[in-house]
């Protein structure tokens, strides 16, 4: 064999088997560094500080995938139910007027504990329980 | 007594015990049995088989102990016909057709009698029922109208909550048309004898016939039970509004509302129709096919141009939800992740809802503000779409290069193999 | 200049650890080579797999969370966001069925050679026992990402245990931690994965290793009765070695293509309220036990079918796992048929099982 075929061969070895090993290495490295996102932590979440609510009584948040409606009664304590309308999947509001929980899409009502109390939504909403650690809220699945 | 016997005696007497509870248990059984052959009533009569027509034992009445002494009177421990039957005992027999009413009033009118059974009783339904035009037209003596047993059956009374009942409310078109369907009858009085009919093709009727959406309304939802009448021209937005708060409300507070009132138009119905309303479609908003706003306004009107943008409006995003709907299934199949899509098209739908409620607001701003949140929306989820589809292709071009590589490299290996083999 | 500082190394090396017998295993080992040869890959064909295993199973560890509550979640995370996620994944699972099959492919091709006689009993009971971890690897493994189907397969898959007698209702609540499947099922199941098994595994792999690399490679019968001029060999380096190279690369392309155009699907959230979906099945692997036990009568003798059935199962493993200190005849001849013959059934019993569980 001739010296030239075999220096040719071996660096095509050589380049190949450089090739190859960063064709693994490059994924392995990117996989390794953390998405920017925020890891999704769908058994619970934390909404902020109680001072946040100082001069609101509700606010929507995205807990995973599903929006919840985060309430905050006269007596300062919080309420949460998912913000999905049980009617047609519209996200629903709180009204402050009638202390009730509005959808605009149909005009389902709900009472604070969620209750469909008139219009079209066949099911009351789902609740999520709150808990205050250190001041801070921390909404999270009854599921789990 | 040494403990052995104790124990046995203990035994004993547990067994014996538990034997006088299970006798006691069937004689209470058997006193419940025989009960309602004490009935002297209604022994006899079905001995002499003179029992009332569609007689049911599941009726409410039998079922709460009340029996036919309770409502027609006598003395029901009694076999001898003369004394069970006689006015002394209070025997007041079958009523006539104009006292039905009363008749039921004896009991389900007075509160004190109704309150053993359920404390928040209504006990309204006789007067209730005399300012409908039923209980009016009885009242001059007319015969052909519904009363009491008309829509609840005389002997086999189930509550409404009953699948078997005729006021059970899939049932209630039924019951309704046993006299509104019935076109004789009905053009005595002038009155159409096709309202089930139109009722069954609407979209409430499919909801509550078909799709057995129980929540959906019956007949007696918009016009009431007992105090049974035609929505008047001005409640009949009250009437729909009661379920569609806020196309009412938008329609009340609209530039509209005062014309149709004068010229008694009647709100709702003038575009939803009545019996027969269809499911509501853009297409209702389109000048070129619709008749809904071009009734009124001609072309270069107002109104005439606000359907038309509310057509256009709706159109857009209507197809703009489909196609991004449709790209998020693609998405999914060609597997890759569409959660952040479907997140975004949850707002599309509810901005597409929103402004056909909006429609009835008449406002082109409101609409056209609304809709063009949605087709924001709508971008947003097609640009995500977009990043996917490049991931997706992207991953096929990673692995192209690399496959090259590898290939390349298992080829140099083989032929350093072939020459070290030589 | 470069060759010699190599062999400084190499002496500096050898002076603090003895270098020479692995340098006359490296220069005196050799192949043979004959119409079965293609056999002798299969065993490094699966070394690679599971080095890939581990690999890609590291990889997983540095997102993946247990638990009810974040299992799931936690592999969603990785196939949709992190980069790469959807192949270290794709890798994970593919692997781990490929490896599954080749082991098998190993064995059965040493069994036919008759490569696990004197003195490679112990490479062969070795190498067994791997194969009963590797499916356990595959056992555990599945229920990890917490959906539907590996909820309820695990659940099946654990009640089949239960039912072997006087200990099996004890192993199934250890193994679950409890009477049902819940999330202390998925915590032990992590734990038997990631921890308790590679550790088995390492210890089997590296005495299996040693074995085979001590005694050679093992030399059928026709090959050995040739003259020793008419025995073909190659060395086992280089050529050997670049050789099960080339093959690792190859291999390497099919599990891309497998990844990218065969991807695993995560399925829905387990539910431990949900009905069980339709068509619940056990990895492929398992089938043909899940379809023996679906097939026996309900009764068999004085005992229960199922509990029939596993001790059955029990027995073929001891079975096989002694198979190269059973001797079923003095005649050479006569052992060797049925030997042959055992393992002709076994094949076609695997097979057509696995495909009827498939079709049927």
């Amino acid at each position: 064999m001739g010296t030239n075929r075999r220096k040719f061969l071996n660096s095509l070895l050589g380049i190949g088997g450089i090739g190859a090993l960063s064709a693994i290495i490059y994924p392995i490295m990117s996989y390794l560094v953390p998405p920017k996102i925020a890891e999704v932590k769908v058994n619970s979440l934390k909404v902020g500080p109680v001072s946040d609510f100082a001069n609101i009584n509700s606010k929507i948040v995205k807990f995973g995938r599903t929006p919840v409606i985060l309430l905050k009664d006269n007596q300062g304590n919080f309420k949460a139910l998912s913000a999905t309308c049980t009617h047609l999947d519209c996200i629903v509001q709180f009204d402050n007027e009638q202390q009730q929980i509005l959808c605009a899409c149909h005009g389902g009502r709900y009472d604070l504990t969620g209750k469909n109390v008139s219009g079209p939504p066949p099911k009351p909403l789902k609740e999520f329980n709150v808990n205050i650690i250190d001041n801070e809220i921390r909404i999270t699945s009854q599921e789990a | 007594m040494n403990i052995n016997t104790k124990f046995i005696c203990n035994i004993f007497a547990i067994v014996l015990v538990f034997t006088a509870i299970t006798f006691a248990n069937d004689n209470l059984q058997s006193a419940q049995n025989s009960k309602k052959y004490t009935d002297e009533c209604i022994k006899c009569h079905s001995e002499n088989d003179m029992m009332p027509e569609h007689f049911s034992e599941n009726d409410i009445h039998l079922q709460n102990g009340l029996s036919c002494a309770g409502c027609h009177g006598g003395l029901s421990t009694s076999a001898d016909e003369e004394i069970a039957m006689s006015k002394k005992n209070g025997f007041v027999g079958v009523p006539t057709k104009k006292e039905i009413p009363n008749f039921c009033g004896k009991c389900h009118s007075d509160i004190s009698k109704m309150q053993v059974f359920q404390a928040r009783i209504s006990t309204d339904q006789v007067s209730q029922y005399y300012i409908s035009k039923h209980g009016m037209q009885l009242k001059i003596g007319n015969k052909d109208v519904a009363t009491c047993i008309d829509c609840h059956t005389s002997h086999s009374i189930l509550p409404a909550s009953d699948t078997r009942s005729t006021v059970y409310a899939a049932n209630i078109p039924n019951t309704c048309n046993n006299c509104h369907g019935n076109s004789d009858l009905m053009n005595k009085y002038n009155l159409k004898s096709n309202q089930v009919e139109e009722y069954s093709k609407g979209v409430h009727g499919i909801a509550l016939l078909e799709k057995h959406d129980n929540s959906a309304p019956a007949c007696n939802d918009c016009h009431g039970n007992h105090g049974a009448a035609p929505p008047g021209v001005k409640s009949i937005s009250h009437i729909c509004g009661s379920c569609h708060v806020n196309n009412m409300n938008f329609f009340n507070n609209s530039n509209m509302a005062e014309p149709f009132a004068g010229l008694e138009i009647k709100a709702c119905e003038q575009c939803h129709g009545n019996h027969l309303i269809a499911k509501p479609s853009d297409e209702m908003l389109n000048v070129k096919t619709s008749t809904t706003c071009t009734e009124c306004h001609d072309k270069g009107e107002d109104g005439y141009i606000a359907s038309e943008m509310f057509y256009e409006k709706l159109t857009q995003l209507s197809e703009l939800y489909d196609s991004t709907k449709a790209m998020s299934e693609k998405i999914a199949i060609i597997g890759m992740n569409n959660i952040e899509i479907e997140y975004e098209l949850k707002n599309v739908k509810q901005a597409l809802i929103q402004s056909r409620t909006l429609v009835h607001t008449f406002d082109t701003s409101k609409v056209v503000g609304r809709t063009n949140e949605g087709v924001l929306a709508s971008l947003n989820a097609l640009k995500l779409a977009d990043h996917e589809i490049e991931e997706h292709d992207n991953r096929r071009i990673g692995y192209g290069i690399s496959t090259l590589i590898l290939i390349l490299l298992a080829g140099a290996l083989y032929l350093k193999i072939k020459g070290l083999n030589t | 200049m470069e060759k010699n500082k190599l062999q400084n190394i190499e002496n500096w090396l050898d002076e603090r650890f003895d270098l020479t017998p692995i340098k006359k295993l490296i220069t005196h080992k050799k192949v043979p080579i004959h119409n079965h040869s293609v056999w002798y890959y299969m065993g490094g064909i699966s070394l690679f797999l599971f080095i890939v295993q581990v690999l890609s199973g590291l990889l997983l560890l540095m997102y993946y969370i247990p638990g009810e509550d974040n299992a799931y979640e936690s592999v969603q995370f990785i196939v949709t966001k992190v980069d790469f996620g959807w192949l270290v994944r794709n890798i994970h699972s593919w692997s781990a069925n490929m490896m599954v099959f080749f082991v098998f492919l190993h064995m059965f091709s040493v069994f036919f050679t008759k490569a696990f006689k004197k003195p490679r009993e112990l490479t062969w009971v070795s190498g067994f026992l791997l194969l009963l971890l590797a499916l356990g690897f595959g056992f555990s493994g599945y229920l990890l990402p917490w959906n539907e189907l590996a909820f309820f397969a695990t659940k099946v898959g654990t009640d089949i245990v239960g039912v072997v007698p006087f200990i099996g209702d004890a192993i199934k609540v250890v193994l679950r931690g409890g009477d049902d499947v819940t999330g202390a099922t998925l915590s032990r199941f992590f734990g038997i994965h990631v921890a308790i098994l590679p550790a088995l595994f390492s210890v089997f792999l590296v005495i299996h290793l040693i074995f085979v690399q001590k005694q050679g490679m093992s030399e059928p019968e026709h090959f050995e009765k040739l003259d020793e001029s008419k025995k073909k060999y190659i060395p086992f380096f280089p050529n050997f070695v670049l050789q099960d190279a080339l093959l690792w690369i190859i291999v390497l392309i099919i599990l891309l293509s497998l990844t990218l155009f065969f991807p695993w699907e995560l399925g829905l959230k387990a539910d431990a309220l949900a009905s069980a979906p339709i068509g619940i099945k056990p990895e492929w692997y398992f089938m043909f036990m899940f379809e023996t036990l679906k097939l026996l009568p309900a009764n068999i003798l004085f005992i229960e079918g199922e509990v029939f059935g596993i001790l059955a199962f029990g027995l073929a493993g001891v079975i096989w796992l002694f198979i190269p200190f059973i001797n079923f005849s003095k005649k050479k001849e006569l052992n060797n048929k049925i030997i042959r013959w055992i393992g002709i059934f076994a094949i076609l019993y695997i097979v057509i099982f696995t495909i009827k569980g498939y079709l049927i």
